[in-house]
């Protein structure tokens, strides 16, 4: 595994960027006695918040347009075999724009969005574009060729495993898909069920992007 | 309230937020030797929430099982209840056979003739994979202690 030095996806400054702003506001003919309990109150709700923001888990569809280029952050890199045996790391598609879909046979949203990716890669692959399935099945191969064979399905997948999945925050939930720049940042990420437009808006506001010159991905790997 | 007590049930809120599903502490059943009995597991589902029934319609979907390591009882029947067919934005056409909100499972236990008696512990397993409108959670497990005295 090429583990070692990837940079941890924190999925909640991925998909939210939130702007928090306290305003203070001067506080006037307050007993230092009842001061010491505001802020002790203030405080209490502000620990119940932050630990309600840790424990939000992905239940509701969360889609995010492209961040801007500037704070995208590095997609974790990963070593996983394909369905032929041959080991694909994603960092063999930088240059590429690529749709990253963690997805599972038990999953029944995953499969409404398969088609659709399926026509993304036969539209845009000349265009320097991938889709990468990774199957998070807990019975490999067994269940997901089958199940590939009977969809067709044309693109590159890949079997994830547990370490794979903690690299991108824990996958909670399933469909997880990301778009990912030629320069192999996130530029954003889909929990849940998306919409085909949020997608192909996407990917082609990415294909579009300066520095849309794709790079042979072995130049990019000798980097 | 004092700001200690406050941290104190952090966790608790954490744990308990909104959970997918949850399985209530079996009750203790009796059981008399040479004879059978009969235990409930109650299952409760979040709103919103479903799993695939004992017997899903598609080969690919994880159906909910129930397990069990009974000895010295014996296994003789685990009845789900009857599921329903449910259509979801994501499967318009076909319907999933699915559980939804609180429901039973029952197991009937044959208790040997030479069951040694007293009180004892028998683990179970609850195996789910839960969906909502659109999304799924991966497959988990939820072990079950069920106490059982044997007289």
């Amino acid at each position: 595994m090429k583990a070692s030095g990837v940079q941890r996806v924190d999925w909640k400054r991925v998909v939210y960027d939130p702007q928090i702003r306290v305003q203070s506001r001067p506080v006037y003919n307050i007993h230092k006695g009842e001061l010491v309990y505001v802020a002790r109150v203030s405080l209490a709700v502000a620990a119940i918040l932050l630990v309600s923001a840790g424990c939000s888990s992905p239940r509701t569809v969360r889609a995010a347009s492209l961040r801007p280029a500037k704070e995208r952050k590095k997609a974790p890199d990963f070593e996983l075999k394909d369905a032929n045996g041959q080991m694909v790391h994603l960092s063999d598609y930088r240059g590429k724009v690529v749709l990253l879909d963690f997805w599972a046979t038990w999953c029944g949203p995953c499969k409404v969005e398969i088609p659709w990716f399926e026509e993304f890669e036969r539209q845009n692959k000349d265009k320097g574009f991938a889709v990468i399935g990774v199957a998070m099945d807990d019975d490999g191969w067994d269940a997901v060729k089958p199940f590939a064979k009977d969809r067709a399905i044309n693109y590159r997948l890949v079997l994830g495993n547990d370490h794979v999945a903690d690299l991108y925050g824990g996958l909670e939930a399933l469909p997880t898909t990301l778009l990912i720049d030629r320069g192999g940042n996130i530029a954003a990420v889909h929990i849940g069920l998306s919409g085909k437009n949020e997608f192909e808006n996407g990917i082609q506001e990415l294909l579009g992007a300066p520095g849309g010159i794709s790079v042979p991905a072995v130049l990019m790997r000798a980097e | 309230m004092a700001l200690p007590a406050v941290f104190l049930f952090l966790p608790c809120l954490c744990a308990q937020s909104n959970p997918i599903l949850t399985v209530a502490p079996p009750q203790k059943v009796v059981a008399k030797r040479n004879s059978e009995v009969t235990a409930k597991v109650a299952v409760a589902l979040g709103a919103g929430y479903h799993v695939n029934s004992n017997a899903p319609h598609e080969a690919y979907l994880i159906p909910l099982k129930l397990t069990w390591a009974a000895a010295p009882l014996e296994v003789a029947a685990v009845t789900y209840p009857k599921p329903t067919d449910e259509k979801y934005p994501f499967s318009p056409e076909q319907p999933l056979s699915v559980y939804t909100g609180n429901f039973d499972i029952a197991t009937k236990f044959k208790v040997p003739a030479d069951a040694t008696s007293g009180l004892m512990v028998l683990d179970g397993k609850l195996r789910y994979q839960a969906c909502n409108n659109t999304m799924c959670f991966p497959p988990k497990t939820v072990e079950i202690k069920l106490p059982v005295e044997v007289r």
